[in-house]
């Protein structure tokens, strides 16, 4: 068998990638994309381990890592598309009403 | 090398490539599909570590339903492509930067403890199917999934509300 600190490693890089993504990306959906990226090497650590110490509570955290992945997405696009609404662009950038 | 290893060098080769597609694709659409790859391999990964259910989930929920909603965002927004404008630019090479001393920090971690870290062990026989997945989910885990559905109502509602039109606007 794989080796689980295989794993970590692979998830420690599809992790850093969403967190770059996240920070180079400017159009809000695909920083959004890059946190389910994040989320998603989360997930996999989680299986992994879970696997590596027989115990299936990991999996069960992974279905409830989804569960809320989907509520935030739901919530995140519907967001987006307020957003879109009244700027008329996703760029973030040029979403600074706020900036003092 | 084991056949296991091969396997799981190329899954992971797979996934990487897929991430940095998504992560430099000039087009939005082109990343959502790099990303469905992407998840589509975790879901292979899942699979190889016993966890069938999670791996299906993961396809029907993630692959299926989250990036579907994502392509239609995409496309309803005509968003794909962004005009380039750069108001930040010493923000870009910051971040690739910080990113890579968070892989370098992630490995020097992992191959320095990595003694301390039990191998994968062999699958026990019914391990991960929906059947003991179920049986934990609804003994030990009942008032989390309970309250699940009352996160997916609110979330179902505050999206229903935020794009609903503002009809005293006009």
């Amino acid at each position: 068998m794989v080796p689980v600190s295989y794993y970590i490693a692979l998830s420690a890089v599809l992790f850093s990638i969403g967190a770059l993504g996240v920070l180079i990306r400017r159009n809000a959906i695909v920083i959004f994309m890059s946190v389910e990226l994040m989320l998603n090497a989360a997930n996999l650590l989680f299986v992994a381990f879970a696997r590596t110490y027989a115990a299936l509570n990991g999996q069960v955290f992974v279905f409830f890592v989804m569960t809320v992945a989907a509520a935030e997405v739901a919530v995140g696009l519907a967001l987006i598309v307020a957003v879109f609404r009244s700027k008329h662009s996703i760029d973030i950038d040029e979403i600074s009403s706020l900036k003092g | 090398m084991t056949p296991d290893l091969i396997l799981f060098s190329i899954l992971a080769l797979i996934a990487i490539a897929a991430a940095l597609g998504m992560l430099f694709s000039r087009n939005a659409v082109y990343s959502a599909l790099y990303l469905i790859l992407n998840f589509a391999t975790v879901a292979v990964f899942y699979l190889l570590l016993g966890a069938p259910f999670i791996a299906m989930a993961q396809v029907t929920v993630y692959a299926g339903a989250i990036m579907v909603l994502f392509l239609f965002v995409i496309m309803l927004l005509g968003a794909e492509q962004l005009s380039r404008t750069r108001t930040l630019g010493w923000q870009q090479p910051l971040a690739i930067v910080l990113a890579l001393t968070l892989v370098v920090e992630a490995a020097y971690i992992i191959f320095t403890r990595a003694g301390a870290l039990p191998n994968v062990e062999a699958a026990v026989s019914g391990y991960g199917s929906p059947q003991a997945i179920g049986e934990l989910l609804f003994n030990q885990y009942l008032l989390p999934f309970e309250v699940t559905s009352i996160l997916l109502l609110a979330a179902m509602i505050g999206a229903i509300v935020l794009t609903k039109e503002d009809k005293n606007k006009e």
